[in-house]
């Protein structure tokens, strides 16, 4: 068994209004020097397949870039166990 | 000639635009389940709004994978009309027949209420039965309607009047006060770059009798039957 843990982020400069509103509730919660807040998304993936690693990397990236990940807003990092 | 309304899982809007067609437009209309996959050369299809999946992962994005979608990407490529609304307008921008993307309203809340928007040329499929820059009223409710894309790409839009409806006060004019999501250049609705695909965010089949508050929603559906039997 093979796993794909993906990490999916919004790119810079597109707006995250739920990370800003995060960010204000931890400074009103009394947490200081807070630059930023961005909010993401995690998956994991659990892959049997007797592929090799460089076919199931290619793989999760077409999964990436055809479902998981909207390119417009999104990037994304992959790591593969 | 008549209209086809596609009904995903999820869809909620479905039976208000089949309401408008069959009732109020007085034209031919029926629904299509997402898991088939024909659709007629003559038929107007509209994508209506809801939460398709539950809104899973990114709203629209596994009504994209449905096996309608080839059929629908395959209509539009032909150059017939298909308007998304609402959840269909989020379908189309995941299927890539529209560009851009909606994000998360700029205020967080979901919205629900009527707004003016305006029409920002009559010469489109979409708009051929209404005035140049004419307001109209109708509604909007949704959490996800921050029309957001790249720089080079709203140049596209704008230099390819792609720009179909911005959001505006009663008297037309695009104020920042007008815009309720944050929606870049006010924008509320959009067309691909031949024009057949339209998608936005307002409500149209909501707006389409006196006792709901207006009939301005109706001039969406007679411009593309009036462009589709011409």
């Amino acid at each position: 068994m093979r796993k794909a843990r993906i990490h999916i982020t919004y790119k810079n400069g597109v707006l995250d209004p739920e990370g800003q509103t995060v960010m204000q509730s931890l400074s009103s919660l009394g947490f200081q020097g807070i630059e930023d807040v961005r909010i993401g998304k995690f998956i994991e993936i659990d892959i049997s397949s007797v592929d090799n690693s460089k076919k199931i990397a290619e793989d999760i990236k077409r999964m990436c870039e055809e479902l998981l990940v909207n390119l417009v807003i999104e990037n994304y990092e992959i790591e593969l166990d | 000639m008549g209209f086809a309304v596609i009904v995903f899982p999820g869809s909620n809007c479905d039976h208000d635009c089949f309401h408008a067609i069959c009732n109020l437009l007085e034209k031919p209309v029926r629904y299509i389940w997402h898991g088939d996959t024909s659709i007629e050369k003559n038929e107007i299809v509209i994508i209506p709004g809801g939460f398709s999946y539950g809104d899973y992962l990114r709203a629209g994005a596994i009504a994209k994978t449905s096996p309608i979608m080839k059929s629908i990407k395959k209509h539009a490529n032909e150059g017939r009309p298909v308007i998304g609304i609402c959840n269909g307008f989020q379908i189309l921008a995941e299927s890539d027949l529209l560009p851009g993307t909606l994000i998360r309203n700029s205020s967080l809340k979901f919205i629900c209420k009527n707004i003016w928007i305006r029409c920002e040329s009559s010469h489109s499929i979409f708009t051929n039965k209404m005035k140049n820059k004419e307001v109209l009223k109708m509604p909007i409710a949704h959490g996800e309607g921050n029309f957001f894309c790249k720089k080079n790409i709203l140049e596209d839009l704008e230099y390819n009047q792609q720009i179909i409806f911005r959001y505006s006060d009663s008297s037309g004019s695009i104020v920042k006060s007008a815009n309720p999501n944050g929606s870049l250049k006010n924008i509320a609705g959009i067309s691909n770059k031949e024009g057949n695909v339209l998608g936005l965010m307002p409500h149209p089949e909501r707006a389409c009798e006196s006792i709901l508050g207006g009939k301005d929603g109706l001039k969406i559906f007679s411009s593309a039957l009036s462009y589709s039997t011409s």
